[in-house]
C-alpha cells in the first residue's frame, strides 16, 4: 500500500496537505508511525477534532463559577478537569473545595441528582456529534423520571461547520480530509457533502487501524490524482451514508445550533449546540445567569494555529518548555487526543 | 473523546443492558440504538449509550486496536 501511496503522490507531483480531523486519529497516526512511512511533501496536519482542546477559557471559567454556586454539584468528563481556565482548572477548583465530580456517562448525573435532591446537579457538557446523543438521551431520561434538579451547561460543538470555516481561510491549503470515524457513525457521510461540492475538497471517513489509515490516505490521493472531490467511506463496518438517524433525532429534539467560540479559533457561526427553548428550565446558562469576564489566550500559546493546521506543535515557542503535559498552558497539551500532547509523547 | 468501544451484550432489561468490555461489566442504555439488539450482539458504546451494532469480527479487530490506543492514552500518569 505504501508503494501505491508513493505512486499516486508522484503522479500528483506537488506537495499535499491532508488533515486528520479527529484527535483519536492523531493518536493512532503516531501510534502506528504512519508519518514516517509517507513521502516527504505528503503532510498530515492535525485538525480541531478534540472537543476538550476547543473548549474556550471563558467556558471553563463559567463551569467553575457554576460549581461555586450554593448547593451545586458540577459533573463532567475526566478529560475536562485539567483544561486551564483564566485563573485555574476545574481540578484546582475542586482542590479548593468545589464539589466537582468526574462521570463516565451523563446518565451518572441522574443518579447523583436523585441522591442529592436538595442540590442542583449541573453537567458541563463538551463533545462532538458522537457524544451529544448521550446527553440528549440523558435529558430524555431526566424528563421521564421527573428529575428536576438536573441541568446542562452545553459547550457541545458540531464538526462540519468548523471544517467549512477552515476551508475558507487562506492560512493553510488542505487538499483532503481524513474524516472522523465515530462522529460519522452518528451523522453519516451526507453532512460532509458540501465540502466536496462547495470546496472541491476530497473527504474519506476512515477507521483507526494502520491499514485503515493508509487505505484512507490512498483513497484521498486517488481522488486528488484524478481531479475529483467526493465523500467516500473507508470505515464501512460502522459508518453509513445516513448514520444513526435515531441518535440524530434525539440531538435535534433537545438541541439547536448556535454560534460557538472555539478556543484559539474564534466564534464560528452555527457551530455549537444549545438547549431548545422548550427545555430552558434545564439550561444552566439560562437558569443561573452566571457571567465571567472575557479572557485572552495565554501569552505565546499557539493552540489556535495548531488547531487550524497552520503550525505543528513543535513550532510553538512554549512547546515542551513552559508547556508540558504535566503543566499544560494550552488546551492541546491537556488532552491525550490534543495534537501537542500526542507530539510530546511520540515525536520529540 | 469521540471513541466508541465495541462491547458484547450479556443482559437486556427493556432499554437497559449489561455489556462486557475487556472483561468488565457495565450498565448501558439502548435508547439510541437504531435497530433491535439481542444478547450476544456486539454494539459500539460511547458515554454509556450503545449507538450501533457491529459484527463480531469487526468488533474483535476494533477491540485490539482500541486497547492499544486507549493504553497509549492511559499510560499517561498525568491524566486526571
Amino acid at each position: 500500500m505504501i508503494d501505491l501511496i508513493k505512486n499516486l503522490y508522484n503522479k500528483i507531483n506537488r506537495p499535499v496537505n491532508l488533515m486528520e480531523v479527529c484527535g483519536t486519529h492523531t493518536v493512532a497516526i503516531f501510534k502506528h508511525g504512519i508519518r514516517s512511512l509517507l513521502p516527504e511533501g505528503l503532510r498530515l496536519l492535525s485538525g480541531p477534532g478534540c472537543p476538550v482542546c476547543v473548549t474556550s477559557i471563558k467556558d471553563i471559567d463559567k463551569a467553575i463559577a457554576l460549581s461555586m454556586l450554593d448547593n451545586a454539584i458540577l459533573c463532567t468528563f475526566g478529560d475536562m478537569m485539567r483544561v486551564p481556565g483564566a485563573k485555574k482548572s476545574l481540578s484546582e477548583a475542586r482542590a479548593e473545595g468545589a464539589d466537582i465530580r468526574v462521570v463516565y456517562s451523563p446518565l451518572d448525573c441522574l443518579k447523583i441528582a436523585e441522591e442529592n435532591e436538595n442540590k442542583k446537579v449541573i453537567f458541563f457538557s463538551a463533545g462532538f456529534e458522537t457524544t451529544t446523543p448521550s446527553v440528549a438521551g440523558t435529558i430524555f431520561e431526566a424528563e421521564r423520571r421527573q428529575i428536576n434538579n438536573f441541568f446542562i451547561y452545553s459547550v457541545n460543538k458540531l464538526v462540519p461547520p468548523a471544517l467549512d470555516v477552515l476551508l475558507q481561510s487562506d492560512d493553510v491549503r488542505i487538499d483532503g480530509f481524513i474524516m472522523p470515524g465515530h462522529v460519522s457513525t452518528i451523522i453519516g457521510s451526507k453532512p460532509y457533502d458540501f465540502i466536496a461540492s462547495k470546496h472541491s475538497t476530497p473527504c474519506v471517513i476512515t477507521g483507526f487501524g494502520a491499514d485503515d489509515i493508509l487505505s484512507g490516505i490512498t483513497m484521498l490521493l486517488k481522488q486528488i490524482a484524478e481531479g475529483r472531490a467526493a465523500v467516500e467511506i473507508q470505515y464501512k463496518s460502522v459508518v453509513t451514508e445516513n448514520g444513526n438517524q435515531k441518535a440524530v433525532e434525539f440531538i435535534n429534539k433537545y438541541f439547536e445550533p448556535c454560534d460557538s467560540y472555539w478556543r484559539g479559533i474564534g466564534s464560528l457561526p452555527q457551530s455549537g449546540l444549545k438547549l431548545r427553548d422548550e427545555y430552558k428550565q434545564r439550561d444552566a446558562e439560562v437558569v443561573f445567569k452566571i457571567d465571567v469576564p472575557d479572557s485572552s489566550e495565554p501569552k505565546g500559546c499557539q493552540c489556535g494555529l495548531v488547531l487550524r493546521g497552520v503550525k505543528i506543535p513543535s513550532e510553538c515557542p512554549l512547546f515542551g518548555k513552559a508547556c508540558t503535559p504535566e503543566k499544560p498552558i494550552g488546551a492541546c497539551m491537556v488532552s491525550m487526543e490534543g495534537s501537542c500532547a500526542a507530539y510530546y509523547k511520540y515525536n520529540r | 473523546m469521540c471513541l466508541a468501544v465495541p462491547s458484547r451484550i450479556v443482559e437486556i432489561d427493556n432499554l437497559l443492558a449489561v455489556v462486557d468490555v475487556y472483561g468488565a461489566r457495565k450498565e448501558i442504555s439502548l435508547l439510541l440504538m437504531p435497530e433491535e439488539a439481542l444478547i450476544g450482539d456486539y454494539v459500539l458504546v460511547h458515554a454509556g449509550f450503545a449507538i450501533q451494532k457491529v459484527d463480531e469480527e469487526a468488533a474483535q479487530d476494533a477491540l485490539r486496536l482500541i486497547r492499544e490506543i486507549a493504553d497509549a492514552m492511559e499510560q499517561e500518569e498525568f491524566k486526571e
